[in-house]
């Protein structure tokens, strides 16, 4: 029997529940040895221009061995989005104006940690304060500009906002709402952690990071040295759901002290610093507008989005664009319009968050969904089958480069609804609603399909097997927390038969590894994995080759004997085995390839949520998620489901709890943990995981990603589930996170207006 | 997150930090279950130059009948009070306020003591104490004084405890294992309370009710006590909760919002209690 599809235990999990991970901040690496600790002084201010900065007091304070300012500081400034405007660049420390709340402005160096944060209270910064451009609206209006010398507070915009006269003519019902899709930090549990030295003419840089290669690249190119002058080493990554994607700017800071003081230096930041250091994600200010008929087809679409850069713009300025090329979902829709403006404002930079621009149309389509259904009269799981992608239509183009593979999704949604048992919770709804119940029922659904492996498709691998009989496998791709050891160890398990406990993954060192384009976008197992398999396939066919003359057989007579990982002759029981250890005894054995599929996957689902609102209140509490979560064949359920299961955790979450708020001045109102909503176990219900694999023809194992899916799919049936329990009342929408006191307030608008 | 520097003294008797606060009043905090100081320490929003704890205090950890009334030390932590046996008899509010109280670790530090204290708009355990007509003991180098908590708050954050004051107990009447009620509101389930109301059957068979968020200090629901004293029915009692409030607004809610749920949870509160 295949150890792919079984439920293997993660190997990484035993180190983590005993002795615990090594983390970048807890790395004693001799290479560190001696080493500053660096503290950042971060403006307090949205937008100041800075008048003058005394640092003389704090260079005076105990332990500290140098303070330094822009003006020290010969690192070009960077245009983090290369696609940007190009004057909107980004200074490493501010130099004549601060642009958010937490930007870096002076350097503090010390001896020991605890010294950096009472020297960093002595750094006197005059800042003159400037207008702060909060809202999206006053960002467009531009009557105060971030960056006056680009004459515009626009990043990047893409596609006329009007889809020309007669988009929705033949339209009988037209529906339009404003929609936000709010601003989240990424929170993950690790902050942000560099460590690195300087020595010989190169860097070797720790940090806390989801792709060593790029970041190492990054670092190179903004340091002003060759790749080959960089090295990156990735230790445990606490979690980074695609805010550790390259090189944060504080990164770079730290590589370039390390050189300029000719001593290592480490830097860790707190929770606060996180929450307003950290890129945000999302931040997506959207208008919907669905047209179609009353017998529930659906003709004509538009997405209008306005997205926040933040105050300088980084790759959140890139995903509007991702977000209208998905923003049709899984339905065929004769006419789809999408167009973006991506804005500046004093606020921290927006990046990529779980799903990155998927959710962002997802959220957009099914919320148009629902209100479409609500203007005709239909049940909204009527209105989704009449529009679905029908199975013989794919592949279906989506642009003139891409087309979704494959896909069932009528087939997802109503097994989805059946398993949530959709007419009983509809029944019960309307009896409770009879009633007059306070504790109403809410039913959401979502369809989704999103794109995996979309930046770009391929990954390399290698494979050796040792002498001793152990496995060596190196990838490209830089996990962290998603399995990578354990289910890259069955994928070569799986060909060679060598124990699961013998093999190594390694990753996440740019010297062992050079090339690689790390993990995030849900692309490692199509992409890394692959590599793999096809690595030790590639070493088996090695192998065969070379035991052809010792066994005195035909190649193509040669087996691999798996319960002895060894290559024998096919159907002869006493014919003589030789183990791959053997020969790797006469000869190193060891395959090194690269994998590309040369396109990205589209897995899909749908998801039933249910809810319950107390309508005296507006506390609503997610009693239910089925979620069908189809990502092609599964090559361990423990693995799988554990992805869906933070997934979905997350996508509750933006639903139903997180927001990052700025006030009119851009201070942030929710920048600790004792403010921001960041769930528990106790906010969420278990969740019901419904089974459904339909394969891609990307890739020879039919694989497609996991990693993000379940935030995709159920934020928005969580989101509208809310909605449904309220609609009745009058209430159409209400903007995430839907906290007591909004639904409260759109109930009583409602009434209010019903009046 | 790294406070400015201090010292750190732990007396070993209650007459030792008397005396030593009386000393050093002005500049030193007190440190009891931590949980409120720390962090604001740690954010250095306070920075005090002595810190006296006196979390491990044994003469502060009682909590024992005597006569009509429960006495229970200031250093007595919340999972003293959830656990206690004497209070599931003899006052059973209390234990359930405080399971209400953040998370398993902050209920294990955390003190009756501090939280009174610390006064605390948003917090559970002043709000309760008021609802049960409690005292709060005070000692200082004069002595010792009683002050009933309804006199015991003048502001956010602000009470007549003098710098050279400890408080070294709270003192609540019996008031038994029924008869009682707290609804809290909040988002997640260890969240501060976005109003809360808390519901005491007093001996003489009056009933109490008091509030949390509603005001700069705990506050009670008067015109609802009195509507209840003339026989009202408790909705049309609790449609009075929100009178004489004056509730903050935060992102968790508007002054109307919490107006609202005052008289939503006091109806709550009153049925479970008294119904
Ligand atoms: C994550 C988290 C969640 C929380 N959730 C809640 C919640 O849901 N509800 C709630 O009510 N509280 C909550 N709290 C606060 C918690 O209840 C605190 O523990 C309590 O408010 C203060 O008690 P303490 O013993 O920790 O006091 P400390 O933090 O030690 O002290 C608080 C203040 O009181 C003073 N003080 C302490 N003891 C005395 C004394 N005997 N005499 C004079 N002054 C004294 C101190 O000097 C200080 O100014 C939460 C705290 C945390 C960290």
């Amino acid at each position: 029997m295949s150890i792919l599809g079984t439920r293997v235990h993660r190997v990484e999990d035993p180190a983590f529940l005993t002795k615990g991970g090594t983390y970048t901040d807890d790395l004693t690496d001799e290479r560190l040895a001696g080493a500053l600790h660096l503290t950042l002084v971060r403006s307090p201010i949205a937008h100041a221009t800075i008048t003058s900065i005394d640092t003389s007091a704090a260079k005076q304070a105990p332990g500290v061995v140098a303070v330094l300012t822009a003006a020290d500081c010969d690192l070009e400034p960077v245009l983090v989005f290369d696609r940007a405007n190009k004057k909107m660049v980004r200074p490493y420390l501010a130099t004549d104006r601060v642009r958010f709340v937490g930007e870096p402005v002076a350097a503090v160096l010390t001896e020991h940690p605890y010294q950096g944060e009472d020297a960093a209270e002595l750094v006197d910064v005059d800042y003159d304060p400037l207008p702060a451009v909060v809202d999206v609206e006053a960002a467009l209006n531009g009557e105060v500009l971030l960056f006056p010398e680009a004459g515009t507070n626009v990043a990047t915009a893409k596609g006329s906002a009007d889809p020309g006269a007669g988009f929705f003519a033949d339209c009988e019902v037209v529906v339009t709402k404003q929609i936000l899709n709010q601003r989240v930090a990424p929170a993950p549990l690790e902050t942000r952690a560099a460590a690195a030295a300087w020595d010989d003419g190169r860097y070797t840089v720790f940090c806390s990071n989801q792709n060593a290669q790029g970041t190492r690249d990054d670092l190179a190119e903004r340091l002003g040295v060759d790749v080959a002058d960089v090295h990156v080493i990735l230790p445990d990554v606490g979690g980074g759901f695609g805010a550790k994607i390259g090189a944060d700017p504080e990164y770079v800071l730290v590589a370039w002290l390390a050189r300029r003081l000719g001593r290592p230096v480490r830097w860790s930041e707190s929770r606060s610093e996180n929450m307003t250091g950290l890129v945000h994600g999302r931040a997506q200010h959207q208008t919907i507008t669905i047209g179609g008929d009353r017998d529930g087809t659906v003709k004509a679409y538009q997405l209008k989005i306005v997205g926040e850069a933040g105050a300088y713009p980084a790759f959140g300025a890139a995903l509007p664009n991702l977000t209208g090329m998905m923003a049709r979902g899984t339905y065929d829709i004769a006419r789809k319009h999408s167009s973006y403006v991506s804005v500046v404002t004093n606020t921290t930079p927006t990046g990529a968050y779980r799903g990155a621009g998927r959710p962002e149309a997802t959220q957009a389509i099914e919320r148009a969904m629902d209100l479409f259904a609500r203007a005709i009269g239909m049940d909204p799981a009527d209105v989704r089958r009449k529009n679905f992608i029908a199975p013989e239509q794919f592949p279906y183009e989506i642009t003139d480069e891409i087309s979704y593979d494959t896909g069932e999704y009528a087939k997802a949604l109503d097994l989805a609804l059946r398993s949530a048992g959709y007419e009983q919770l509809r029944a019960e709804q309307a009896r409770r609603r009879e009633r007059g119940d306070t504790k109403l029922l809410g039913i959401g659904l979502s369809s989704y399909v999103e794109i995996t492996a979309g930046g770009g498709a391929s990954e390399n691998g290698s494979v050796e097997v040792h002498p001793d009989g152990t496995v060596t496998v190196l990838t490209g791709s830089s996990p962290h927390g998603q399995g990578h050891a354990t289910a890259w160890a069955m994928l070569a398990h799986e060909q060679l038969g060598i124990p699961m406990e013998k093999i190594t993954v390694r990753h996440g060192d740019t010297d062992q590894i050079p090339e690689g384009a790390g993990t995030m976008g849900s692309r490692s197992l199509q992409t890394g994995g692959i590599a793999v398999h096809k690595a030790a396939g590639e070493l088996v066919e090695l192998a065969k080759q070379r035991a052809a003359d010792l066994l005195e057989a035909d190649v193509a007579d040669l087996v691999v004997d798996k319960d002895v990982a060894a290559i024998t002759v096919a159907g002869v029981p006493s014919a003589r085995k030789i183990t791959f250890a053997e020969l790797a005894a006469q000869e190193q054995l060891r395959v090194h390839t690269e994998w590309d599929a040369g396109k990205a996957t589209f897995p899909f689902g749908a998801h039933v949520a249910v809810v319950e609102v107390d309508a005296e209140t507006g506390k609503a509490a997610v009693q239910r998620i089925w979620a069908v979560d189809d990502a092609g064949p599964v090559l361990n359920p423990l693995l799988f489901d554990g992805q869906r299961h933070g997934g979905i955790a997350q996508g509750i979450a933006q639903a139903m709890l997180e927001e990052v708020t700025y006030d009119e001045d851009g201070q942030p109102l929710a920048a600790s943990f004792a403010d921001y909503g960041i769930p528990s176990a106790a906010e969420l219900p278990s969740f019901d995981l419904v089974g459904m694999e339909t394969p891609t023809d990307a890739n020879p194992l039919g694989y497609k990603g996991i990693g993000e899916a379940g935030t995709i799919g159920s934020c928005p049936a969580v989101q509208n589930a809310v909605i449904d329990a309220v609609a009745h009342l009058g209430v159409d929408h209400i903007d995430m996170p839907l906290t007591p006191v909004r639904v409260w307030t759109a109930i009583q608008q409602a009434a209010g207006g019903a009046k | 997150m790294i406070p400015v520097a201090f010292d750190y003294q732990r007396p070993q008797t209650l007459d030792e930090a008397v005396a030593l606060l009386a000393t050093r009043g002005e500049d030193a905090t007190v440190l009891a279950g931590g949980h409120s100081l720390l962090p604001v320490m740690k954010l250095r929003m306070a920075a005090p130059e002595l810190v006296i704890d006196i979390g491990r205090l044994a003469e502060l950890r009682h909590l024992r009948v005597e006569g009509d009334e429960i006495a229970i030390g200031a250093a007595t932590r919340y999972r003293d009070l959830v656990t206690s046996t004497v209070l599931a008899a003899e006052c059973a509010l209390l234990p359930a306020v405080a399971a209400t109280v953040g998370d398993p670790q902050v209920r294990h530090r955390g003190t009756l003591g501090g939280a009174i204290a610390h006064g605390d708009p948003a917090g559970d355990m002043p709000a309760a104490i008021l609802a049960l007509d409690g005292t709060v003991v005070l000692q200082g180098p004069n002595g010792r004084r009683s002050v009933p908590v309804a006199e015991f708050y003048t502001g956010l954050f602000s009470t007549v405890r003098e710098p050279d004051e400890l408080v070294v107990e709270i003192r609540v009447p019996r008031t038994g294992a029924t008869g009682w009620a707290y609804e809290k509101f909040t988002r997640r389930s260890n969240d501060w309370a976005i109003v809360a109301v808390a519901v005491a059957t007093m001996p003489s068979g009056a009933v109490n009710v008091a509030m949390v968020n509603m005001a700069g200090t705990p506050i009670r629901a008067t015109a609802t006590e009195a509507a209840l004293a003339e026989g009202k029915s408790i909705v049309d009692a609790a449609a009075l909760a929100a009178e004489g409030t004056n509730p903050p607004a935060d992102t968790h809610g508007t002054p109307e919002y919490r107006r609202h749920l005052a008289q939503v949870l006091t109806r709550r509160a009153l049925q479970t209690a008294i119904a």
